[in-house]
This record gives C-alpha cells, structure tokens and sequence, in this order.
C-alpha cells in the first residue's frame, strides 16, 4: 500500500472538525472494503481517522414503537446475532448474514457496510482502465464490455455499476434513516434518499459530504418488519456478491396482503424499491401466483437491460416473488 | 465539483499541507504499538500501512498465519483479535494498539494440540496445509460463535434461538465458506470441526 498516516479520534465532533478540513482524510472503522480498495489504488487516502474508540456509537437500542437504533460502529455479526433485530426484522439479520464470511462480518461495522463501494471489476482493476466512478471522465468500460453483473435499471452512459451491500437492500425496503453528523449539525437521511444514482457523476456513490460521519441508522417499526425475508441468488452458494437480491415485506389479514414493502439489490447503483409493484400487490391473495406474478411485472417494464444481463430481467422477478411468498408465511 | 470525496489519485489537488499528520514524515514513520500476542506482550513499531498479517509474520516471526490473496478473499491469514476470528491482511497493526491476539502458534496449551488441531490430524483435513492455520483459526471460532447463539445464512429461521447442538454440517459449510482450501478437503475440514463440537 501507498504511504500514509493513522491517527484515534475519540469525539464525534473533532472527527466531523478533521474530516472537514482535510481532503486527503478518510474515515476508517472495520477497513474490510477501504483497506481492499487502498490495496487496489482504487482510494489513496493519506491519513485515516480511526474511529473505533467513538463512544457510544456501537450500541443496538430499541426505539418506541417496535423500532430499532442501530449504532454506525455495530459490527455486522453483532447486529445479525441480536434477537431483537432477528424477530422485529428478520430480513435485516439475513441480508447481514448472506454478506461477506465469518471473519469479514466481525470486522465490519454498520455505517461502512452502506459505505462500501461497487464490485465492478473495471472499478476494482489494479491497472486503472475506464471508469468514470474511480477516475471521472475516463469513461465506463462496462457499458460495452463484461456487464453481467451490472444494472437493468437506472444507469447511465456514465456508469452501470450496481451496489454490492446486501445490508442496503433490506434498509431500503424498511426506510430506515441514516443519521449524520455533520459540519451543520445532525441530518437524517432516508435511506432511499442515500444512495445515488450515477447520473454523470458516479464518482459520487451517496448523498454524503465532506465532514460528514454516519452514527447510526434508525428502523423505524412498521406492520410489515416481522414478516420480511431477504433472498439472495448469487454464482456461489456462500462468500459471493448478490447477482440478484429482494428483500420483502409483508403484512396480511389472513389471506390477502394488507401492504407490502419490495426492494431489490444486483439491479441499479442503489438499492430499488419496487414502488409499482407495492401498489399493485394490495389485495391480491398470497397463494394467487398469478396475480402476484403480474403485480411484480409492473415494475418491470422500465427495465433496460445490457448486453450480458437481459436474463436479470425474468430473474429478479422470480426472486420477488418467491421473497414474497416466504415474507407471506411469516406474517 | 465541491463536496466530492477527494480520495482518488487524479482527483488529489496538489495542495498537500492541510494538516501535520498527512504530512510525508508522518506517513512513513514508525509508530510503536503494544500487543499481547499468544498471552505475551509484544512492543513492536511499524509503519501505518504494515498489516498485522505482516507484522506478525515479519515482525514477530509468527509465521504460522499465512499470507495469501492478500484482499480478504480467502481466509488463509485469519487470526483471533479480542476473541474473535478476523481477516489480518486487512487490519492495520497500527489500530491494533493494546488488543489481545491468537495466532495458529497460540492454539496448543502446555505442549498439547488443541482439540480442533488434533482433530485436523485425525481427519486427514488437510493435504498441502497452507490454508489449515487459517482453517483451524476459523474453525476454533466457529464452535465459539455457535455456543453463544449465532445463527448464519445456514439457519433455517433466524428469530428462532440458535444453539451449538444445531450446528450441522450444513451449518459448518456455510460459516466455513470464508476460508478456501486449493486441496478442497472440504469433508474434512467440516468432519473435524464437527467432532470437535461440545455435545450434552
């Protein structure tokens, strides 16, 4: 790795002060993707604040009405093996355990896991091709290159990279808040408001600026969170990226669903609600597959599949579907 | 393009004072760092770019824990740091400063194996050996993670308690997946970490 300086910061407001003022500064907590990236050149940071020692930023409390605050330096074994999350939200302790193994899920914390940066291998490449998220305006190597992996929906001529967290997928089906201490005071994002899409700047991966510091991320309760579920398809039955992912979240009388939350990962530079589907979803019987079928179809007809990835198309349906299904059970 | 994060090396001003720390003398020179490494104390200094993988291999002469892809991809380098199993090719030893750390050399007490590396020979779950430290390193904390609940992606309904009497063999492939094995004594592997698995 290139040369550089590691420095504890303790307070809040001091890492927010550093971070603000120095460019060149990152923040680092687990380090399971900046280190890779460091290793990859891919970031060149010359000084990394460390801020494991933050106090208080790592705890997982409840919140009034069934909802959960969730500390930024929470590993993501912590998070996955706390029974509080697994029963209020099942989908977000599997979206955690489907990510990364054993080790990595020690290591990492919370606020770096929605942090992480996409596995597009022109991205991740030593050699420092096209890509215009790692190096603007040297254009997207994807866009007619290997774009298996890459988005159906909306990517642009700039960039058709999609974001690797499973994590992100399930947050964005709860619309869970991102809480942020900045330069100005504390802001609270929603979390489908985080993430970007790549537009004709990708080098910009979230709604992040300079001196900003993510402390926690809030799930607020809601009728769906006990009957959700995250699945996710990928090349690999374990350690691997999602080809394809859906986090979905039901709630029902019995027999018909009431409301329904559907996000999907492997698919845009952001996590992807399925807005049309949700509203189509209303009412329809949880054992009438047809009309579930159809009622996912409606937020498919946007897709814009790239050369090696038209397959996605019919895919994530299919996974929408049976995340669904398996949802519907529970609720 | 204000506010963009400026970590990218074409996209570095030139500018490069903006605090002591990122100076050039700072990033290079030795930090000392406490460690208790295998129940030692060890003071060593190390640049704040050394690994723990290379400082214990380089630096503490432990070269049991061994050095692979280097990227976190296939566990061969996997330590115990306050107890529990992590990747050391991406730690930095530098913000390891008073940690506790177990490496493959700190496993056997009093001149005996560890169950888990005994168990390693009596399988057979191994063939060139690069990998096992790592495996092994892994497995011990695997038996650990499922004894206080874990569950994993192997657990058929995470809201239900998980116990170390529900750790199958399926379970034992899903939490080993981050460790490769070139030889693929995967039976093995998972044969000997469920014999060595508590029971009653």
């Amino acid at each position: 790795m290139h040369p550089f300086a590691v420095s504890r910061v303790n307070d809040v407001a001091q890492a927010v002060t550093v971070h603000a003022r120095d460019p060149h500064v990152a923040f680092i907590a687990g380090g399971t993707d900046l280190i890779g990236l460091m290793k990859d050149r891919a970031a060149l940071p010359e000084h990394l604040l460390d801020i494991n020692g933050l106090s208080d930023i790592d705890r997982i409390e409840p919140l009034p009405g069934d909802g959960l605050r969730i500390g930024a330096l929470a590993r993501m074994s912590d998070v996955a093996a706390n029974l509080g999350v697994r029963r209020r939200f099942p989908m977000i302790a599997e979206a955690l355990l489907s990510g990364a193994s054993g080790q990595l899920r020690n290591m990492a914390s919370i606020g770096g896991n929605i942090m992480q940066r996409t596995r597009c291998a022109y991205f991740r490449d030593e050699d420092d091709g096209r890509c215009n998220k790692r190096r603007p305006e040297s254009g997207c190597a994807a866009l007619h290159g290997l774009n298996r992996n890459h988005a159906i929906f909306g990517w642009s001529e700039f960039c058709v990279a999609t974001n690797p967290s499973d994590l992100a997928v399930a947050l964005a089906a709860m619309d869970a808040i991102v809480i942020v201490q900045g330069s100005t005071g504390e802001r609270r994002i929603a979390f489908t408001d985080f993430h970007r899409l790549p537009g004709t700047t990708p080098e910009r991966d979230n709604a992040l600026d300079r001196g900003d510091l993510i402390v926690a991320i809030e799930l607020p309760g809601c009728v769906e969170a006990r009957g959700s579920h995250y699945l996710k398809v990928r090349d690999r039955e374990s350690y691997e990226f999602a080809l394809l992912s859906a986090a979905a979240a039901v709630a029902t009388d019995g027999s018909h669903i009431r409301s329904v939350r559907l996000a999907m990962g492997g698919v845009a530079h952001k996590p992807w609600r399925l807005t049309a589907a949700e509203t189509a979803l209303r009412g329809i019987r949880l054992d009438d597959t047809a009309g579930l079928k159809s009622a996912i179809a409606t937020s498919f007809t946007d897709a814009r599949p790239l050369a090696h990835n038209r397959f996605k198309v019919e895919l994530a349906q299919r996974i929408a579907l049976r995340a669904l299904q398996t949802a519907g059970a529970r609720a | 393009m204000s506010g963009t994060p400026k970590l990218w090396p074409d996209d570095a001003p030139q500018d490069k004072s903006p605090s002591n720390a990122s100076s050039g003398k700072a990033r290079t020179e030795l930090v000392p760092v406490e460690l208790r490494v295998n129940g030692q104390a060890r003071t060593i200094a190390v640049e704040a770019r050394t690994t723990l993988l290379d400082a214990l291999r380089e630096e503490l002469g432990l070269t049991g824990t061994k050095k692979s892809c280097d990227r976190g991809e296939c566990g061969a380098c996997t330590v115990h740091v306050e107890g529990r199993r992590v990747l050391s090719c991406l730690i930095l030893t530098a913000m390891q400063h008073g940690k506790r750390i177990t490496t493959i050399e700190g496993l056997e007490q009093d001149g005996k194996l560890h169950p888990l590396q005994a168990g390693f020979i009596d399988r057979d779950g191994f063939q060139c050996g690069f990998c096992t430290p790592g495996q092994i390193m892994s497995g011990v904390a695997v038996i650990e993670e499922a004894k206080v609940g874990w569950p994993s992606a192997a657990t058929p309904d995470v809201r239900k308690p998980f116990t170390v009497a529900d750790l199958s063999h399926p379970e034992i492939r899903e939490r080993m997946s981050g460790n490769l094995c070139r030889c693929a004594c995967y039976p093995n592997i998972v044969a000997a970490i469920a014999e060595a698995v508590p029971t009653g």
